[in-house]
């Protein structure tokens, strides 16, 4: 008797599992791929579409990102009454765990926002599930309305495999771009100007150190703070198409040359001579670029996305700039682009809908919330100070070509991977040379399993 | 009204259990037969997958990260269930045996960690171990400027820093129910063991310890799996840095699941902590029984 139930829900566990026994996953890719829109097809005036709801998912939930994200939603239905948007809004995180099954269901949203990356972006367009929006391009000139530094980060070969070039899968609305932010203040008593090249950024640090001041703010607990110093360093050893083709994850690039040891070893060096705060790997993002804002540090190596918080607590204390050099290299990209799903049974509506929050009078819209828009960046009015600063430095970085993407889009596992190796790189529990074929290894591995 | 005693025929029973079994087939027992199912797939989410047989737990076992993903959870068991257990037995006794005015409050206030939820719980400590945090504040303080330290960024001592708070968290879980335990144990034990010449620290081994074995298994068995399924805690803290001296089982079937689209990897880890939850839940479990017949 005892025996005998554990034997029973044993039988009806196996009987499930048979049941269940059929290969996770759709096999065929959905049907639109196949019938591929001409520019000629495309229908570009959403008014004589008929009605129309879109189901939009978007993590536009914070501050300026929701408002800009309403008023245009609101101008757009305006504007065409027979189309009624239905926006969902989840935050990051939970759009990343959710979008995935979303996706794959029968019935997803028409237009998505999914992060550019191999494992979102990438994975989506390898199982046919985003719509190329290459005859849309055409017919609404965006290739005219971007600049090709830009489209990059939302371009993918139609099997998934290819980052950075093929067709078009979707639109972003704002830039981000790293660079130095410099405290003046510190500068001013120290005797310096911002550095106008390499040597004298370099100069610049050592001068903060002898002056006893932090040099550089870092906070990398969370692991990816420093990527983006790596980025910076590299640009200024390694050509830009090079770290491109690394960035992307492109066959035939690899980490082991010359000059990514010059990048690793010159960190190795700063974490010698003392640049960093100490204790940075246990510092957290957060509370490193709070601190540089209270006056901790000269410089802070960070993003865009840092400005608006810290011109609030420095004002006219804070600067920006691209790393020094001409044509300059910085490290940089998109905000989650918008993409239109393959089983959309509206696409003409829901390309209409990206283009029109994409276009000029968007890019205002989000410029007067404090976003950076992706396009017209410069033309944008704004006070000077650290915001003009940075709308400056993206507009040039994007029209001179020389923004490089984050390098842990590269494979799915490369940002983990990275984020260790570069902890063990400046805790000094790698070598630049251990570091780099710690990169290698999982870059690798990627590249010949993706063909 | 056959005659027969109640419950029979014995078939019948299977029906009353019917309702709860279906809910508990369709809600557990499926999932974890899917889960099992997806473990031995290379699949990432989306196309279909392929079979990859044992590949992914081979590589459980193949893999240096992930051993030492599940050596790491071992050294938490240290911080989560043997030092609370310690910490826990002290503090209940004395509790007990002094019959403290106040108990309740005492009891309220060693029980509070289990009230906040564990983000919470993170968050605090993370500025705790902060550069300028208030450990590094109080080291200063007492002029021990030589062991500051980023505690969450050392490679020597961040792990155990993790486990600190582990240890934090389950003590007052463990302390409260060995409290249960030992206001049980009839007065007289102890008076007997006075008689017969016993100190208190004989007294603890001889009466208080062998009672309280049950509740020990109870406590045992809720802190391993604690310890084994810790994700929130490394998530919020370390994202298993620095380097990967702080991952563990669960945070990597997160970011393979939810980041790296390797869910037949992520589903094997998964199953491999089940295994081992039960494994040694059963071992404790077992232990206690026959301690108590």
């Amino acid at each position: 008797m005892a025996a005998s139930i554990p034997r029973t829900l044993l039988a009806i566990s196996a009987g499930l599992l048979t049941l269940a026994a059929c290969a996770p996953g759709t096999s065929a890719p959905p049907a639109s791929n196949s019938a591929q829109p001409t520019p000629a097809s495309v229908r570009t005036d959403p008014a004589a579409m008929g009605k129309i709801t879109l189901t939009v998912w978007d993590q536009e939930v914070r501050g300026g990102q929701a408002a800009q994200m309403k008023a245009l939603n609101t101008a757009f239905q305006a504007k065409y009454p027979n189309i009624t948007i239905n926006r969902v809004s989840r935050s990051f995180d939970d759009l990343n765990t959710t979008l995935r099954l979303a996706l794959s269901g029968n019935e997803p949203p028409d237009v998505v926002q999914a992060n550019n990356g191999r494992p979102q972006m990438g994975a989506f367009v390898k199982a046919g599930q985003l719509r190329p929006l290459d005859p849309y391009a055409k017919a609404y000139g965006w290739s005219e309305r971007f600049p090709q530094s830009v489209l990059q980060y939302v371009s993918y070969s139609p099997d998934g495999k290819d980052f950075g070039q093929g067709s078009l899968y979707g639109l972003p609305q704002v830039g981000e771009v790293v660079g130095i932010l410099y405290n003046k203040d510190k500068l001013t008593k120290l005797g310096l100007q911002p550095p106008k090249t390499w040597a004298d950024f370099e100069a610049a640090l050592a001068k903060a150190k002898s002056g006893g001041e932090v040099p550089i703010q870092l906070g990398n607990l969370d692991k990816w703070p420093g990527v983006h110093v790596l980025g910076t360093v590299q640009g200024q050893h390694v050509p830009a198409d090079q770290i491109r083709a690394l960035g992307f994850g492109r066959k035939g690039a690899t980490w082991n040359t010359p000059e990514n040891t010059k990048t690793a070893q010159q960190l190795a060096d700063w974490v010698g001579k003392g640049y960093f705060n100490k204790g940075f790997n246990g510092q957290g993002y957060d509370p490193s670029w709070q601190a540089f804002g209270k006056g901790e540090g000269v410089f802070l190596i960070g993003g865009s996305w840092l400005i608006a918080d810290l011109a609030k607590t420095m004002g006219a204390k804070l600067g920006f700039m691209l790393p020094p050099g001409s044509p300059p290299v910085a490290t940089g990209g998109t905000g989650l682009p918008f993409s239109v799903t393959s089983k959309s049974a509206n696409p003409d509506a829901a390309a209409a809908y990206i283009d029109f929050i994409t276009n000029a009078e968007a890019m205002k819209v989000l410029a007067e919330n404090g976003l950076m828009p992706v396009s017209d960046t410069q033309s944008q009015q704004v006070a000077e100070g650290p915001v003009k600063d940075m709308f400056t430095a993206f507009g040039t970085a994007s029209q001179e070509n020389g923004l490089v993407p984050y390098l842990d889009y590269a494979t799915p596992t490369f940002g983990d991977t990275l984020g260790a190796a570069l902890q063990d790189l400046l805790a000094d529990k790698k070598s630049p040379q251990e570091f780099l074929d710690a990169l290698e290894k999982d870059y690798k591995s990627f590249v010949d399993s993706n063909g | 009204m056959t005659g027969r005693p109640p419950g029979e025929p014995r078939r019948a029973a299977y029906l009353f259990i019917l309702p709860a079994f279906l809910v508990y087939a369709l809600f557990l027992l499926y999932p974890i037969g899917r889960a099992v199912q997806l473990s031995l797939y290379d699949w990432d989410g989306l196309s279909l997958g392929t079979w990859a047989g044992l590949d992914n737990y081979v590589e459980i076992v193949a893999d240096e990260g992930l051993r030492a993903a599940f050596w790491h959870a071992l050294v938490l068991i240290g911080f989560f269930c043997v030092l609370p257990l310690g910490i826990g037995l002290l503090l209940a006794a004395i509790l007990n045996h002094s019959k403290v005015r106040g108990l309740g409050f005492f009891r309220t206030v060693v029980f509070l960690p289990q009230v906040v939820a564990m983000v919470v719980v993170a968050v605090a400590w993370r500025r705790v171990y902060a550069p300028d945090g208030t450990l590094n504040d109080v080291l200063s303080a007492i002029g021990l400027d030589g062991l500051t330290r980023g505690w969450l960024g050392d490679y020597a001592f961040a792990l155990p820093a993790v486990g600190v708070i582990g240890t934090w968290f389950e003590t007052g879980l463990v302390t409260v129910l060995l409290l249960a335990g030992m206001s049980r144990i009839p007065g007289e034990l102890y008076e007997a063991a006075r008689l017969d010449g016993a100190g208190a620290v004989r007294e603890f081994f001889a009466v208080t310890l062998p009672a309280v074995r049950g509740e020990i298994a109870v406590a045992l068995t809720l802190t391993v799996i604690a310890a084994l399924r810790t994700f929130d805690l490394v998530y919020m803290t370390t994202r298993g840095g620095p380097g990967d001296s702080t991952s563990v089982p669960a945070y990597e079937v997160y970011s393979r699941a939810f980041e790296e689209g390797q869910v037949g990897s992520a589903a094997a880890i998964g199953v491999t902590i089940t295994v081992v939850i039960f494994t040694i839940s059963f071992a404790i479990n077992r232990f206690a029984d026959r301690g108590s017949s």
